[in-house]
C-alpha cells in the first residue's frame, strides 16, 4: 500500500482513480526480467518444426528416450519415497546430536553441482569406488553406465526435494495426533502409518511431484555417473543435449515434450503453490 | 466411593501414584490416589501442572521419579501404547482423516480385533452416546459436543482402567457445555475404573468429580470432597474459586487475629493458626461510619474496582482489610461507588466462618 498521494488536483482537473504508482525505477527491470524469463520459451514456440513435429515425435529414439526418462524418473521418485519419507520423519520428529548437521547434509545435494554428485557416486558406487568394488567383488552388481545408475543418479539429485518439503509438512503436522493414537494402543510405527501418514499425504504428494520433475530434467550426475547409452541411460535432456549438435529440429521437438511435461506439472501443484503467496 | 476425610481406601485396587516430574525450573510433585469408579478432578489455575501431570499418567511425559500403579501394576515404566489408560485429549484430537465410526475403531484395532469386530465395537459405543447416526460424520462435521463424545467413545473402547480427561469441557460453547457437563457426568458415574479429569473451572470439577485435587505450583494445596473445599478453602486461589474471601490468622477465642493487622470476631472459638472465611454477601457498605452498629467486624477501606457480577455489583476494596463485597446495583448507586471512594466496612460475626489451618 502506498501512502496516499497529496492531492495535486488543482481546480479542474480531472478526478479519476488514485493512481497507486509504481515506480519506474522498480518497473522497468521488472519487466526485463519477466521479459528474460519467457523469451527463451516463446522463442522455443516460435522456432518449432511444427509441421513436422508429429513426425519427429513418433521416430523410435524419441520414444526410446521419453520411455527411459519417465520410467527412472517415476523409479527415482518411489526409491526417494521409500527411504526419504522416513529421513524427514526422523528429521522432524526425533531428536538427537547432530540433527542439524545431518539435515545441511541432506539438502546438501540441493545446492551441488549435479555433475559433482555424479563424479561423487562414480567415487562410491563405481567399480573401483568405496562400496562398488565390494557390490562388485561380492554380487557382481555394476552400477555405473546402466539404467539403475539412471535412477541412481536421480534419486541422489531429486531425493532432497522430497525430504524438504515432506519435513515442512511434518513440522506442520500436529504431533499430538501421533499422541493420541499412541495412547490408544498404536505403536509408533502404526501410528505414523495410520495417523502421520494420510495426514501428510498432501505435503508427500508435493513433494514426490516436485521430485519427479528434477528428477525428469537431471542431465549432469545422470551423464556423468551413467553416461549416455541410447536405450539405457539416454534420456530426454541427454538426447535433447546430443540432437542440438546432429539435428536441431529433433532438439526442439524432444524439447517441447519436456516443457509440455513441466507446464503439466506446474498445473496439477497450481492449488499448492501458486495460490499459497 | 471415598472414606469420610476424602482419601481413598488404601488398598492395590485403583490408582496409587506419586507423580515427580521435573521440567526446565519447573517441578511437579503430587502424590494421586483413587478408588475404583471414583472420579477426582485436578483443579488449579494455569501452569500449575495439571496438564503435566496427566501427561505423566498416560506415559506421554516420563517420571523424574515417584511411582505409578494401576490396580497393583507398576507402570511407570510401561510405555503409553502398552498402558490400561484412556485419554480425552482438551481438543480431542479425533483424526480428521478418520470418520467417526473408524475413530473409535482405531483403539480396538490396536488391540488386535479385526476390522469387523473393531467396527461393530464401535458402533456400539457410538450407539451408547447417541451417536448412531453420525458414525460415517469426519469430526470437522461434528458439533463441539458430539466431538467431545466421540473423543470419549474413542478413549473408553479400549476398556481402560484409568481415563484421563483434559479440560473435556473447556473447547464448548456455554451453551453446550451445560448438556455436555450434565451427560459427561452421567457417562463418568457409569465408568467402573478410576477417572482422573483436569480442569481449570470449579463448576466443571464439582459437578463431574466425586474428589478434588487442588494443585498450585506443581504441589498439591488441598484436596477433599467439593463441598468440603468450598466450605473450608485454605489458598487465595481456593477461595476466589469459590467466591470467598479468605483469611489467615491466629485465633484466640472468638477473635482471630490476622497476619497483616486487623482482627476479626468470628462465631467459632478456637486457638492457633485458623482460617476466617466469608462470602463477599456478608459484606455491608457505608459512606459514613456507621453509629450504633452491632457489627464489631468493621474497617476503613477505599474502592479499587467495580465489576458486574450476574444482576449485582462486584466491589473490590482495599485498604485495612482487602475484601470483595457484593451489592445490588441500587444500593451501588446510593452509595455514589467509584474507584477511590472511601467506604466503611462491616461484616457479620454470624457470617464468617473460622476453622483450624
Amino acid at each position: 500500500m502506498t501512502p496516499p498521494a497529496p492531492d495535486t488536483r488543482k481546480g479542474g482537473r480531472r478526478p479519476g482513480p488514485i493512481r497507486t504508482g509504481v515506480p519506474f525505477a522498480l518497473l522497468l527491470p521488472a519487466l526485463l526480467g519477466l521479459a528474460f524469463l519467457l523469451l527463451p520459451l516463446v522463442a522455443l514456440l516460435v522456432r518449432a518444426p511444427w509441421h513436422s513435429l508429429p513426425e519427429q515425435l513418433t521416430s523410435p529414439e524419441v520414444w526410446q528416450a521419453l520411455r527411459l526418462s519417465l520410467v527412472c524418473a517415476t523409479s527415482a521418485t518411489a526409491l526417494s519415497l521409500v527411504i526419504g519419507v522416513p529421513l524427514a520423519w526422523l528429521l522432524a520428529r526425533t531428536d538427537f546430536p547432530g540433527r542439524g548437521l545431518v539435515r545441511a547434509l541432506v539438502t546438501l545435494p540441493l545446492v551441488l553441482p549435479p555433475v559433482v554428485g555424479g563424479v561423487a557416486l562414480l567415487l562410491a558406487l563405481g567399480r573401483n569406488g568405496v562400496v562398488g568394488q565390494w557390490l562388485d567383488a561380492w554380487f557382481g552388481i555394476t552400477l555405473p553406465f546402466t539404467t539403475t545408475g539412471v535412477v541412481l543418479a536421480e534419486t541422489f539429485v531429486a531425493m532432497p526435494f522430497l525430504v524438504i518439503s515432506v519435513e515442512g509438512t511434518l513440522r506442520a503436522a500436529d504431533p499430538r495426533y501421533e499422541e493420541a493414537a499412541t495412547t490408544l494402543g498404536a505403536s509408533r510405527f502404526t501410528a505414523f502409518r495410520r495417523v502421520t501418514l494420510p495426514l501428510i499425504a498432501p505435503g508427500i504428494a508435493a513433494g514426490a511431484v516436485l521430485a519427479w520433475a528434477r528428477a525428469l530434467g537431471e542431465f549432469g550426475a545422470t551423464i556423468t555417473f551413467a553416461g549416455n547409452f541410447p536405450g539405457r541411460t539416454q534420456t530426454m535432456p541427454l538426447a535433447v543435449y546430443l540432437a542440438l549438435q546432429s539435428d536441431p529440429e529433433a532438439a526442439i521437438a524432444l524439447s517441447l515434450v519436456l516443457l509440455a511435461v513441466s507446464i503439466a506439472v506446474l498445473a496439477g501443484l497450481r492449488d499448492r503453490w501458486m495460490t499459497a503467496s | 466411593m471415598s472414606t469420610p476425610d476424602g482419601i481413598p481406601p488404601d488398598s492395590a485396587e485403583g490408582l496409587d501414584s506419586h507423580v515427580v516430574v521435573d521440567r526446565d525450573a519447573f517441578r511437579l510433585d503430587i502424590t494421586l490416589s483413587a478408588a475404583p469408579g471414583e472420579v477426582v478432578a485436578l483443579l488449579g489455575p494455569n501452569g500449575a501442572g495439571k496438564t503435566t501431570a496427566l501427561r505423566a499418567l498416560a506415559g506421554l511425559v516420563p517420571l523424574t521419579g515417584g511411582h505409578l500403579r494401576l490396580d497393583g501394576d507398576a507402570l511407570e515404566r510401561t510405555p503409553p501404547e502398552s498402558r490400561p489408560v484412556g485419554v480425552v485429549f482438551q481438543d480431542y484430537l479425533l483424526f480428521p482423516h478418520l470418520s467417526a465410526l473408524d475413530n473409535v475403531a482405531f483403539g480396538p484395532r490396536c488391540h488386535g480385533a479385526s476390522k469387523a469386530e473393531a467396527r461393530s465395537q464401535a458402533a456400539g459405543w457410538l450407539e451408547r452416546m447417541g451417536l448412531a447416526e453420525h458414525a460415517g460424520a469426519r469430526p470437522r462435521s461434528l458439533s463441539g459436543g458430539q466431538a467431545q463424545r466421540v473423543a470419549l467413545a474413542r478413549a473408553l473402547a479400549t476398556h481402560p482402567r484409568l481415563l484421563l480427561l483434559d479440560e473435556p469441557l473447556a473447547a464448548l460453547d456455554a451453551r453446550t457445555r451445560l448438556e455436555v457437563r450434565a451427560q459427561l457426568r452421567r457417562h463418568l458415574a457409569e465408568f467402573e475404573a478410576v477417572a482422573v479429569l483436569v480442569t481449570h473451572d470449579p463448576l466443571d470439577a464439582m459437578v463431574l468429580a466425586d474428589r478434588l485435587v487442588v494443585v498450585e505450583h506443581g504441589t498439591v494445596v488441598q484436596q477433599g470432597a467439593p463441598s468440603d473445599i468450598a466450605r473450608h478453602p485454605r489458598t487465595d486461589y481456593i477461595a476466589q474459586l469459590v467466591g470467598l474471601n479468605l483469611y489467615r490468622g491466629r485465633a484466640d477465642g472468638h477473635t482471630v487475629h490476622l497476619d497483616t493487622g486487623p482482627s476479626l470476631t468470628t462465631t467459632e472459638i478456637l486457638s492457633g493458626p485458623a482460617f476466617v472465611a466469608f462470602p463477599p454477601s456478608a459484606v455491608t457498605l457505608h459512606r459514613d461510619r456507621p453509629t450504633g452498629s452491632s457489627a464489631r467486624n468493621l474497617w476503613r477501606c477505599e474502592v479499587a474496582g467495580l465489576e458486574t457480577h450476574g444482576d449485582q455489583i462486584r466491589a473490590d476494596l482495599t485498604g485495612e482489610l482487602p475484601l470483595a463485597a457484593d451489592l445490588t446495583t441500587v444500593a451501588a448507586a446510593e452509595l455514589d461507588l467509584h474507584p477511590g471512594a472511601p467506604v466503611w466496612a462491616t461484616v457479620k460475626a454470624a457470617q464468617t466462618h473460622a476453622y483450624p489451618a
